[in-house]
Order: C-alpha cells, then structure tokens, then sequence
C-alpha cells in the first residue's frame, strides 16, 4: 500500500506546530500503524531529518502509553482499540491519514505527537487508592465479594490511562478515566471505608487540573478502547454529591 | 586459573553468606528478626533510590515510603503505571492451597526448584513460596478484581509446571491489575510526601563512594539534562533483557541499561544466558515486526497443541481429520500433556518445525485449538475465560481463534538471569540491591508461569523492606559522597551520549539492534551449540565495532530524543550479548530454558550435568574480559533428579 500522511509536528511546548505531508510507500496490511510510522522515522533518520516523536512501549493495548488522533478519532476508527493495536489492513491503499496529538489543555505537547498526561497521576495521587500498607492485610477469603460486583470493579478497572477519552470530549473533560477509578474501588466492600472522601477528592482534583465538565456527549466512551461505560460517570456523581452533602 | 579458549577468567567463588542456618521453613523468620531495625526517626533521615515502577519497584518504593524512608523512584514512562508488569496476562502463583488440592508452602518450593531445573537457591525459593500467601491477601486488601467463582471466593487456574490449581487472576490482565495496585499504594506516597517520583527519566549509571551505591545518574527524557541523585542506597527494579534478542514480548522499552552499568561498576552478573523462551506467542508476521505478542499460557489449560503428521501439509485445519494430527504434547508428555514446563513446549514447537511439520508462513508456527473447548464448554465459557486474548489474535492476525486455530511460535519472554544478589537481594556492591526480573534469583534455568508477578510483588512489599532496613542501620556512619566519584560517573554519560551523536554514519540504532537480535535468536536462542556460540562470540564484537564507527543518531543531546535513547540502550545489548554467548558457551550442559543441543539424552530432553554445572555462573566485568564467580548450589531438601514430565 502507498499512503499520504499528515503528521503533526510541534518542536516542543512553545513552538507553534504545524502539519507535514509525508509519502509512505510499500506498506505491508499486516503491519502495525506504529510498525508503519516506525518505518517512516528509520527513512527520517536516515535522511539527516528530525524523526516525529510518538509515545508507546507495551504494543498490546494495555500500558496506554500510545495515543494519537487518526483521521479526527482518538486512537482511530476501529472501535476498542489502542493506536499500537491498530493494523494497516483497515485503510485503503492510497488513502491520506492524518496525526494528530491529544489535544486538551491539561496535557501540554512535548514534542510532536508526544503529550504531558502527569494530570492523571495527580487524580489518582488525590484518592485513587486503598489506604493499606503492605503486611496488615486479613486473609483474602476474609472478605467474601458478590461474584457480579468483582467482575463489575474489574471492567471498570481495566481502563488504561490512556487519555482517549480526554482528546475525544468536546469539553476536555476527564470524566470517564476518574469514574472508572471511583467505580472500581467503590463497588468492593474493600473501598468502602474511603468511598466518598476518595469520589470529593477526586473530582475536585480532576477540576483543578483544568478539565471541563460532563454534558454527556459520550465521545469518551465511543473512543475509549477498553470500552468504559457511561454510566460509571452517573456513579461518579452520585457519590461525589452523596459526598459532598 | 583461566580458560583462552572462552576468553574468560576464574576467580575465586562467592557464596551467600546471609541465610540463616537451620531448617529451611525457619530462616526467614529467623533472618527477620536477625535484621537491624532503623529507629523510625532516623527514618526520614535516609535516602533510598528505587529505579522502576514495575511490580518489584513499585512495591518497594510504596512500602519502604510507608516506612518513613525518603524516598526517589524513578521509571523511563510517562508515569509508574506504564512498567511492562503491566503486560503480564496469565495470573500469580500463591501456596493458599484454597482449593484443597494437596497444595501446600513446600509444594510450591518443591515445584519451583525442580521447575528451574535445580540451578536455583533453595533457602531464596522457598521464601518466596513462604511469602506468596501473603501477596494475595495484600493485593486483594488493595482493590484488586482477582476472578471470583459465584460463592464469592478467589478463583484459581492450573498452570504449566504444576498438578495444583494455584494461579490466582484477573481474566487475562493479571499484571495490570496487580501493577495498579502497587501504582496506587504508590501514589498514596507520593501524595504523603515520602516518594519523590521521577518519570522519564532514564538511569544510565551508578555512583559509587567509599565502595559503596550512593546515587544515581539519569537523564531527564524531556529536557535532556544529566543530573545527579545521591542516597544511602539504590534499589535497581528495572526488569528484564529479553530485548537483547530485538524481536521478544517485551515493552519496546525494556533495556539492560541500568543493570549492565552496575555490572561495570562492580556488580556481578549471573547466569546471563538464562533465557526463557516462551512457547505461545503471534508468531512473526514480516521483516518490519517490531515486537511479538504473546498469548497467555493460560490457553494451554483449554487449547490442544497440535500439527500435521505429514510434512508439509498446506491444506486449512478444519480439512486435516482427526487421525492425521498429531497432538504432540499430548503424545509425548502423557502425564502433564499440554500443560508441561514452557521450555519443554518450546523445543517442541522448534522440533515438528524442523521437521517441516510446522503451519502458517514459513512453516514457523503450530496450532492451539480450541474446537474441543468449544464443544465441551460452550462458546460462552470460552469467551469468558479468554475472550479478551481471542479478540487480541484477531486484531493482530486478521483471524479469528473461534473458527480455526491460533498459530502460535515460540517468542524470547523473560530472562532468568541478572545481577548476583545474596538472600538480602543484596548485589556484590554493597548498598545496591536488585528486585524483581533484574535481579537472578528465584527462577534457576526456567521460570515457571506466573511465578515472575509472585517474585516481584515478594520482593517488594515483603522481602526489600526488611534487608534493607538491615543495611541501612548503619548509614548514619557512611559519610559524604565523593564529589570525585560523581564527577567520574557524570562525564562517563556524557562522554556516551557525545560520542553516539557525533558518529553520524549511514545505519539507525534500530537496524543494528535488528541484526543483533537475529544473530541472537539464530546462535544463542532456543538451541545453542560450541560452534554457533563461537560464531556469535565472533560477530558480536565486528558488529558492535561498526555500530560505533556508522551508527546515525539525529539530533541534539537536549530535549526529547528517541532515536539517542535507543541507541544507549543498543550499545548496552551488544556487550550483555557477549557476555550472554560466552556464559551459554561455558555451561556445556543443558538445563531448563539453556539448550545445549551437544548435551540431551536418548529423546531429545535436556541433560544437566549436576557433577561440574550445579553452581550458579557470577561474572565479574573487566576491561579484558569477565572473571567467572561460582556459587555452588547444595540441595540439602530437593532431591537432585532428572525433570520428567512424562
Ligand atoms: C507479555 C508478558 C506476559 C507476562 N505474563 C506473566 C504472567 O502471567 N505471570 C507472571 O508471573 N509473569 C508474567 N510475565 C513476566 C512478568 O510480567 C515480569 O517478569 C515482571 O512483571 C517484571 O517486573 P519488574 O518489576 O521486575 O520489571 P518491569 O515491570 O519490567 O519494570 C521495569 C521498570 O524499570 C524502569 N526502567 C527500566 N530501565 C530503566 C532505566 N534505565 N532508567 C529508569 N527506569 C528504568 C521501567 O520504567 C519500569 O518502571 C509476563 C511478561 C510478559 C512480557
Ligand atoms: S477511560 Fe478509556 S479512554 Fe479514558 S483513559 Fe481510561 S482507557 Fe483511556
Ligand atoms: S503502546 Fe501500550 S497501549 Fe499502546
């Protein structure tokens, strides 16, 4: 396959940035989109220019370290799927594709496609955690947990971190990555104890750090590839109200 | 002593000389309570260094903030949670004997050594076995989703290696789950205070003062500045090598950097070429791969090995019948089947391969077949247990596992190997102490599955905590860091990272790297012979020599440099890759994930040879050449037999 990409290209926080037109020719369908832009970076090198700088490491969907906005989509078109498991067989021989970073003011580029997410950190830092230092722990059968409410605070605790559902909310809001948190540790008798000042805390963090608020639009689902559910952000809000009352 | 021959010298041999004498189920307690205790005020006084944010790093780094201790922690991501334990599928080991199974502490152990083909210590591993109770009950404290059957107790699953069903899970996403529950207990301390978190900041050397870790040199990935971190002790949890090969399961990240310039500074190395090769992954689909996927070995619970008895059957899967498959494992393994040790299931693979029997492009790859789970469980149930995997194959290949077979091939997965630590987990630096894949400890010559979690997570929240507690009783009397020592360690970086930019030849870090990983994979991967080895003893260093003389580095050493992060890390392969050849060269026997295809018995099994390799291989780095260190191993409760899983 031969493809024209528009790539973003921003040399570091203050520089303006702009899009680049690059060809890429012999494309295999079985490549990674990654595998493909690594191609073109090896013939950047080569070429005595500047490669375009993109974060990944695990390429199996799961460190979330990967993100880029294809063609106006978080992390692409093919639903449930991180950048790096996305493959060239889904586009068209000579189509035009084009890059873009997350873009949300909370996460600030660092170079090209590369952004600052350490806004995630700081909401987890705020609450995100079960307050249990390493040895005082009972018996793990001590506890028994509702089989539905296990697996219930395991889909929401599969999120990644990715900030997809950051780049794909109008609003830049942080919603859907805070309410899977405040889902997870909420819906075991484990988090319990910490339940509401963890939800106050946390989206009170998430505020500060200057994300916008939830209208529901629901981009950040439609885009989130381990498929995070809308309604852990109506949970979010009862807890954070019950809370805050 | 030397042998001119391997290019290698013998010195003197080490020992551990901190577990504690008596019966093997006391000395852990024993030692704990032998442990100096540091006075919590003096606590906030000391500085400890924690490198890696996976489940060993961040454990440690959690619990020892939790201690009082200050604490620096450092990971080359964007944040902690990113650390490639995040990757690991299949589950975590842990001797709860909930299922009442016949499982029990010495069990475990028992499994452990004889699984790593009886190269490892016996005092380290039944610790571990010790400890694991306890890490399932911290993680599920923490929030962790393990699986849950309806009665609402912890699930469990079988795994290679084992007759007991003792693999806790979170479906396929084990790793994740337990790395984000170290990841919170960790940010807990860094919003406390007591963990200072460094992230993308890549550590490329070690200080050393008076002979003893005092600090680090990183480089911050955003700005490019070398800066200097100074403490009373460094805890190096940066995992494993297994990107030496170029093409493994690892995150694209994972490097030998920090653990092979604590080797040049002092550290020995054990065991290098201790390699495990993992025998269910997407096998490699063109020339411009840049990583390999595994597919948990879980699968083999349910999924049937399998390939044509002719050679060079090309027709599909669904028109081979029954009779003219041949179910090898199953054949040759009756008693474990398809659930024998990975290395075993790998040289399987590699064997029908040879023999022409393999499927998929190349003739590099086997079936695991699903058909019969399907049919005995129901598509649902499959779904369940492995739903997230199948749907990973799809992306991945374009096919999809609920119709015809996976085909899978062996993939570099884990290295057994690493730096020498005592029982302390303490290296040959004092003051420098390893945890987790780094480190050579627990696993022998072939880790079994869901043993590496239970090591890193013992590591960290159980075992670090105490032995450095004992090390670091004495800090108040190890005095100022030589400014000289600093200096020394800041221009040796420097020194690096010019040269890599100024040679601007005509071939990226990458293609060497790739070529590299090829010459590894072919004459020191699966199986490994006098002659490939001295061929790859003899490559290595004309290519390393044309690495440094025409590799192309663009850019500047500020700001964010991806191509010269990588190329540090390609310079560092290439001499871990000598190293690896010539250890794989010396140890003439096989054992475990080592093949020495001049030692094996009638049928084709590894053959150990208990009378002059039952040590463990500790070298020490010189400009000339490595000195071999040898640990003897005793076997005072594991009777020394040849593994059978027949
Ligand atoms: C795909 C896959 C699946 C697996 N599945 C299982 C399983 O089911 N069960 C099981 O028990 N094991 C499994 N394993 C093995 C297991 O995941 C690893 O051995 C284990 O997680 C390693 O943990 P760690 O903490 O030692 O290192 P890692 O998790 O690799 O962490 C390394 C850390 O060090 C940091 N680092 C590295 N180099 C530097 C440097 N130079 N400077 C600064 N920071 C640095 C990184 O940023 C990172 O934070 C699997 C492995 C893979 C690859
Ligand atoms: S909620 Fe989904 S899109 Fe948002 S960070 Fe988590 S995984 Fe990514
Ligand atoms: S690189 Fe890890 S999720 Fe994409």
């Amino acid at each position: 396959m031969n493809l024209t990409l528009k790539v973003w290209r921003q040399n570091g926080p203050s520089d303006e940035g702009r899009m680049v037109t690059y060809k890429v020719e012999d494309v295999s369908p079985d490549m990674s989109f990654l595998e493909m832009l690594d191609v073109l970076n090896e013939r950047l090198i080569l070429a005595g220019d500047d490669p375009i700088a993109f974060d990944h490491d695990c390429r199996e969907g799961i460190c979330g370290m990967c993100g880029m906005v294809i063609n106006g989509v978080a992390h692409g078109e093919q639903r449930a799927t991180t950048t790096c498991q996305l493959h060239m067989r889904h586009f068209a021989d000579g189509a035009e594709i084009t890059i873009e970073p997350w873009r949300a003011a909370p996460f600030p580029v660092v170079k090209d496609l590369v952004v600052d997410r350490s806004a995630f950190d700081r909401i987890i830092q705020a609450g995100g955690f079960i307050s249990v230092p390493a040895g005082s722990a009972p018996d793990a059968h001590s506890v028994p947990v509702k089989k539905d409410d296990a697996d219930a605070a395991f889909d929401a605790a599969t999120c990644i971190g990715c900030g997809a559902c950051v780049a794909a909310c109008p609003n830049g809001s942080a919603s859907l990555f805070t309410a899977a948190k405040i889902t997870h540790l909420g819906l075991l008798p484990q988090g319990q104890p910490e339940r509401d000042s963890r939800a106050k805390a946390m989206v009170e963090q998430m505020d500060l750090e200057g994300f916008g608020g939830c209208t529901n639009t629901g981009e950040c689902t439609a885009v989130c590839p381990k498929g995070i559910p809308l309604d852990t952000i109506a949970r979010m809000n009862a807890d954070y109200l019950k809370a805050s009352k | 002593m030397s042998d001119q021959t391997h290019g290698y010298k013998v010195g003197e041999p080490i020992r551990d000389t901190k577990a504690p004498e008596g019966p093997i189920e006391d000395r852990w307690d024993k030692r704990r309570f032998s442990a100096k205790l540091v006075n919590p005020a003096n606590k906030r006084k000391i500085n400890v260094i924690v490198v890696g944010t996976g489940l060993a790093g961040g454990s440690a780094a959690a619990t020892l903030g939790e201690l009082g201790y200050k604490v620096k922690s450092f990971c080359y991501q964007d944040t902690p949670r990113r650390a490639h334990s995040i990757a690991a599928q299949g589950g975590i080991n842990a001797a709860k004997n909930y299922r009442g199974d016949g499982d029990s502490v010495y069990r475990l152990f028992y499994d452990t050594v004889k699984g790593g083909d009886f190269r490892a210590r016996e005092s380290n591993v039944y610790r571990l076995a010790q400890v694991s109770v306890n890490i399932i009950d911290q993680a599920v404290a923490q929030g962790v989703p393990f699986a849950r059957e309806y009665g609402g107790l912890l699930d469990t699953r079988s795994f290679g290696g084992a007759q007991v069903s003792r693999t806790f899970y979170a479906r396929g996403q084990t790793g994740q789950q337990l790395l984000l529950g170290a990841y919170s207990a960790l940010e807990r301390q860094i919003a406390a205070g007591t963990v200072e978190m460094h992230t993308r900041h890549e550590m490329l050397d070690l200080v050393i003062s008076d002979g003893r870790a005092r600090g680090v040199i990183v480089r911050d990935m955003v700005t490019g500045e070398i800066e200097t971190h100074l403490a009373d002790a460094v805890v190096l949890a940066t995992g494993g090598y297994g990107n030496v090969f170029f093409l493994s399961t690892n995150a694209k990240g994972c490097n030998t950097t920090a653990i092979w310039r604590a080797h040049q500074r002092g550290a020995m190395f054990a065991n290098p070429c201790y390699t495990q090769i993992h025998p269910t992954c997407i096998p490699v689909s063109g020339d411009y791969q840049s990583k390999l996927t595994l597919m948990s070995e879980s699968l083999r619970n349910d999924g049937r090995v399998w390939v044509p008895v002719a050679k060079g059957d090309t027709r599909k899967a669904a028109d081979i019948p029954e009779e003219e498959r041949d179910y090898y494992l199953e054949r040759i393994y009756p008693a474990f089947g398809n659930l024998v040790p990975r290395d075993i299931a790998s040289r399987a693979a590699k064997n029908v391969c040879d023999e022409g029997r393999g499927v998929g492009p190349g003739g590099l790859g086997v079936y695991l077949d699903f058909a019969d789970a399907i049919a005995r469980l129901g598509r649902d149930a499959v779904e369940k247990k492995y739903g997230n995997l199948f749907e990973m194959y799809e992306r991945i290949t374009g096919e999809n596992p609920y119709e015809q077979p996976m085909r899978i091939y062996p993939a570099v997965h884990y290295t057994m190997g690493g730096l020498w630590v005592d029982y302390d987990l303490q290296s040959t630096i004092p003051g420098l102490f390893v945890v987790g894949e780094a480190n050579f400890s627990d696993h022998g010559a072939n880790r079994l599955g869901a043993s590496a979690l239970m090591q890193g997570l013992a590591d960290g929240y159980f075992v670090l905590p105490t032995t450095v507690g004992d090390y670091l009783a004495g800090a108040t009397k190890f005095g100022d860091v030589d400014p000289e020592a600093v200096e020394q360690a800041r221009d040796a970086v420097q020194q690096k990272i010019d040269k890599l930019l100024s040679v601007n030849g005509t071939r990226t870090a990458d293609s060497y790297h790739r070529e590299l990983g090829k010459l590894m994979w072919d004459y020191c991967g699966m199986e490994r012979t006098e002659e490939s080895l001295r061929k790859a003893l003899e490559r290595i260093p004309e290519l390393r020599e044309e690495f440094w003389n025409n590799v192309k580095v663009p850019g500047d050493p500020e700001g964010l440099n991806q191509a010269l992060e990588r190329a540090g890390r390609v310079a560092d392969f290439f001499d871990l890759a000598e190293l690896m050849c010539i250890d794989a060269l010396h140890r003439t026997e096989s054992c475990g994930g080592h093949f020495r295809a001049e030692s094996q018995d009638a049928d084709g099994e590894a053959l150990r040879d208990d009378e002059n390799f039952a040590y463990v291989a500790a070298w020490e780095w010189g400009e000339d050449g490595p000195t071999l260190h040898k640990e003897v191993l005793d076997y005072e409760y594991v009777k020394m037999t040849q593994r059978s899983y027949k």
